[in-house]
């Protein structure tokens, strides 16, 4: 019994110290950037100096994913929608990765099967729940698709089920804590991971602007605070991240939201951004065309008098989804940097410079999306809080699994509701 | 060994010493050797059981009745003693009503979250790390607070809706749940300290997987109470029987082991709790089916503000005759049975518990193992702590919830009825006409003729 804890003290002995200087010279200590980059930029930039060969690397690789992010919003909605999957089992890749190498769990029996499995059984159980409510029509045609939806909830927690069972089955003796570890460390990923990415979904569906300008708000953030910083960056912001300043802080708010507005103000005009997105049973395919809401229509805000003798119109014409880009962009900027904050300290804990190197001069995918860990949640929250209320197609859904009495009971109450508004009035329509 | 390791942790010492001299804080090599020394009194001290033998926490009356007896048997009294007490004081609880039940399930999940929490500070030494031990509270609070107020708002409201300031706070209640998370995560990233960054994490990793076991098994504990008292009950009757029956058919016939991870599980004693849990089971969804008290759902009577359960019994809770198979005839010599259709799912509930319950223990065990403690705490004696008792639960909760809402009802109507209400009235209208030509296409609803 004393040896067996001996052992297994050793082996997290080993763990922790090995981590350490393991981490530090070897693993997952980062490539230097230029071994990365494609030779064609290799050449090019031959002659330049290290410092600004970096930098360019960088603006280069900026320029890329920012075209590349253009193009998949041009191709449309089902594009998108598979790009945030890829993104998200990257990210979750990532972070698994960076888990095996503090533990050095790769021959942990299972572990690395399982950890995708529930992958999998949490993204199944989400786009089950996402499905059923936007594909509606298409799920009660098909046989077996209507199965898989009345029952979703039990199959995907007998899904869940068998892989915890599976944990549990392969616990192996010397192993124990490392194998918790990794179990909890999966979970965590997965819940910051997998949410944040269905979360996105969500927002895309009520329409496109929602996905693109926080998004960008953020990428804009991230940008003019590295610029206001780079040239006016004085007093340091947090010890944390020690290239982060004051100035870069405040310019990237100020510059953000005033991005936000011009950018809401671009998109608000164009249907296919500011509709919902709906599947067409027809013709199988994603449609973005509607009426467009209040949100989208111009209207006409009276200027406070302060802001009147400063700027010298009496009105001005706005879109009011551009009030809410400005809650959008503040978010951005002052919250939104608390998550890379966050990345940031869970790099210096686990002694790793990027958690990968899968972008040249950014690191992995992870480093470019940390700071938007908060702002998806933030943005379904705000709509479902400020915007909109229920789906209603979801609720008439809802109404029609009930029971005869209790469909009775809330048609009436409704019904009484709508007389007491004045909405219906004593004439009943046959 | 114990001088090998008096020896490390003196070299230790002495080396902490010289760090304490050593230059400014900013050199890499010395956070460093301070990380990797905070290591090594992790791997040094966490197997070091800080339990203390379970006798010391029985209460004197006790001791004093049973110092005639061996250990052996004094300690099985012990148990059995305080496995009755824990039984009346659940039965008292029941008869108290929901409210009081709710408080009890909310008191449980405190308890079982300080349990799990305080191993994770004893692991990770971390009781000095600054904030954590009000942050970790906090979370918890706000956790309660989202899950909380989704519930209130469902089944209390008609209590809400003649509140003002409550109505405020349940149409943004996700905003402001969201914001106070948000407030405890800045809180968190504001509170990372240099040479602690790594514990830090491991204890922000450690109370959210904590919050996801405990808080979310209670609410939907919670939820199956308010479906009818029977769904909480039964349940956890049968987890409990489960664990009794196992535990006695092992003592009189266990041979075979069963899993590694609890050498004294046997497979006899796996097999024999199944089927007396699923008889159990099945005795007593029959005496419960019969009380309105239990069967009915749960709800709140704004004008006596109260929980009344009363209500027209559902089909689940109505003698059915069932044509026996012609296999079961023949051997009973009975045509039909006369049973609650309720007992057909208590067969499943308790099937469940036997099969896939102990998985939960297993869980446990191999996390006592994992962390080298006998026991979770010692609050209860001769047990050991809250989370001991309850370890087999986790999954039940979660099980009965998801039975429910796929195999007996659909959507919550009055959850239903709040969402129709905050629509847009426009949105309002067309839903009306869409639930009034399907009702009527039902024949749900006679079309009336007005003048």
């Amino acid at each position: 019994n004393l040896q067996e804890s001996e052992s297994e003290n050793k082996l997290d002995g080993e763990t922790a110290s090995d981590s350490e200087s393991r981490s530090e010279f070897g693993g997952s200590a980062p490539v230097p950037t230029s071994d990365d980059t494609p030779e064609v930029l290799n050449r090019a930039l031959s002659n330049l100096s290290s410092r600004w060969k970096n930098w360019w690397v960088r603006g280069i690789l900026t320029l890329a994913m920012i075209t590349f992010f253009f193009i998949i919003i041009y191709l449309g909605p089902m594009v998108l929608m598979t790009i945030v999957m890829c993104v998200q089992i990257k990210c979750f890749h990532e972070i698994i990765t960076i888990g095996y190498n503090v533990y050095h769990s790769y021959d942990l029996p299972w572990f690395r099967t399982l950890s995708w499995y529930f992958l999998l059984c949490v993204n199944y159980f989400f786009y089950g729940e996402t499905v059923t409510d936007y594909f509606f029509t298409l799920v009660q045609r098909e046989e077996p698709l209507r199965i898989l939806s009345k029952y979703h909830r039990f199959i995907s927690f007998a899904l869940y089920l068998t892989g915890f069972c599976m944990f549990v089955l392969s616990l192996v003796k010397k192993h124990y804590r490392l194998q918790f570890y990794m179990f909890g460390w999966t979970h965590v990923t997965l819940l910051i991971v997998v949410t944040q990415s269905h979360l996105i979904i969500h927002n895309l569906f009520e329409g496109m602007i929602w996905f693109i300008v926080p998004i960008s708000c953020v990428i804009c953030n991230d940008i003019m605070a590295y610029m206001f910083g780079f040239f006016f960056g004085r007093t340091p912001l947090i010890k944390l991240s020690p290239k982060k300043t004051w100035e870069g802080f405040i310019g990237g708010f100020f510059a953000t939201v005033l991005f936000g507005l011009l950018l809401s103000y671009i998109m608000s005009g164009y249907r296919c951004f500011t509709c919902p997105v709906e599947f067409n049973n027809d013709t199988n395919s994603f449609t973005v065309d509607c009426e467009p809401s209040e949100l989208f229509q111009l209207q006409e805000y009276n200027i406070p008098l302060v802001l009147q003798s400063v700027v010298g119109w009496k009105t001005l014409r706005m879109y009011p989804f551009q009030i809410h880009s400005i809650a959008l962009s503040t978010f951005a900027s002052l919250i939104g940097p608390f998550g890379g904050f966050f990345a940031s300290g869970f790099k210096r804990a686990f002694k790793i410079k990027d958690f990968a190197n899968t972008i040249p001069g950014h690191g992995g995918i992870m480093d470019r999306f940390d700071c938007q860990y908060l702002m998806a949640t933030f943005v379904n929250v705000y709509i479902a809080s400020f915007i909109r209320g229920p789906n209603p197609s979801k609720l008439i859904q809802q109404f029609l699994t009930l029971r005869p009495d209790q469909q009775l009971h809330i048609f009436n109450t409704l019904k009484a509701h709508l007389v007491d508004k004045g909405m219906l009035g004593s004439l009943e329509e046959a | 060994m114990s001088a090998r390791r008096r020896r490390r942790v003196a070299a230790e010492e002495e080396e902490k010493e010289a760090e304490a001299e050593a230059a400014e804080e900013g050199s890499d090599k010395e956070a460093e050797l301070e990380e990797r020394l905070v290591d090594l009194d992790l791997r040094n001290d966490s197997d070091v059981p800080d339990v203390p033998p379970a006798s010391d926490s029985t209460p004197e009356i006790l001791k004093a009745a049973l110092s005639g007896l061996s250990a052996r048997w004094k300690n099985w009294w012990i148990r059995g003693i305080l496995s009755l007490a824990m039984i009346s004081g659940f039965f008292l609880i029941i008869y108290l009503g929901s409210f009081m039940l709710m408080l009890l399930v909310l008191s449980i999940q405190v308890k079982c979250y300080h349990e799990i929490i305080t191993i994770g500070y004893r692991v990770y030494h971390s009781y000095d790390l600054p904030w954590f031990r009000s942050l970790s509270w906090y979370f918890l609070l706000c956790v309660n607070y989202f899950f909380y107020g989704e519930t209130v708002a469902d089944y209390f409201a008609t209590f809400v809706q003649r509140r003002e300031q409550l109505q405020f706070l349940i149409r943004y209640h996700r905003f402001i749940s969201f914001a106070l998370y948000l407030a405890g995560f800045c809180i968190f990233v504001l509170s990372l300290v240099k040479k602690h960054y790594r514990l830090q994490f491991y204890m922000f990793a450690w109370t959210h997987v904590t919050l996801l076991i405990t808080v979310t098994q209670s609410h939907l504990v919670i939820q199956n109470l308010f479906e009818g008292m029977i769904w909480f009950l039964v349940p956890i009757s049968s987890v409990i029987c489960n664990d009794i029956t196992a535990y006695i058919f092992g003592f009189f016939f266990g041979r075979t082991p069963l899993i590694k991870l609890s050498p004294k599980k046997t497979w006899e004693g796996f097999i024999g709790g199944f089927f007396s849990t699923v008889i159990f089971g099945f005795v007593f969804s029959y005496f419960l089916a019969q009380h309105q008290y239990f069967v009915c759902p749960v709800e709140y009577n704004s004008e006596t503000n109260r929980f009344v359960t009363e209500c027209e019994a559902s089909e689940l809770f109505q003698m059915t005759k069932y044509p026996l198979p012609p296999l079961l005839q023949a051997v009973l010599g009975w045509d039909t049975v006369t049973l609650y259709p309720f007992q057909m799912h208590s067969v499943a509930l308790s099937t469940f518990a036997s099969l896939i319950g102990p998985f939960g223990g297993f869980f446990a065990s191999g996390f006592k193992r994992a962390f080298k403690i006998k026991d979770f705490a010692d609050t209860i004696p001769g047990h050991g702590g809250i989370m001991d008792r309850f370890d087999c639960q986790y999954l039940m909760a979660t099980f009965v919830h998801v039975y429910i809402t796929s195999f007996i009802r659909g959507p919550n109507p009055s959850k239903l009825l709040k969402q129709l209400l905050i629509l847009q009235p426009e949105q309002q209208l067309s839903v009306y006409k869409t639930l009034k030509s399907h009702l009527l296409e039902k024949g749900i609803l006679q079309p009336s003729l007005r003048g």
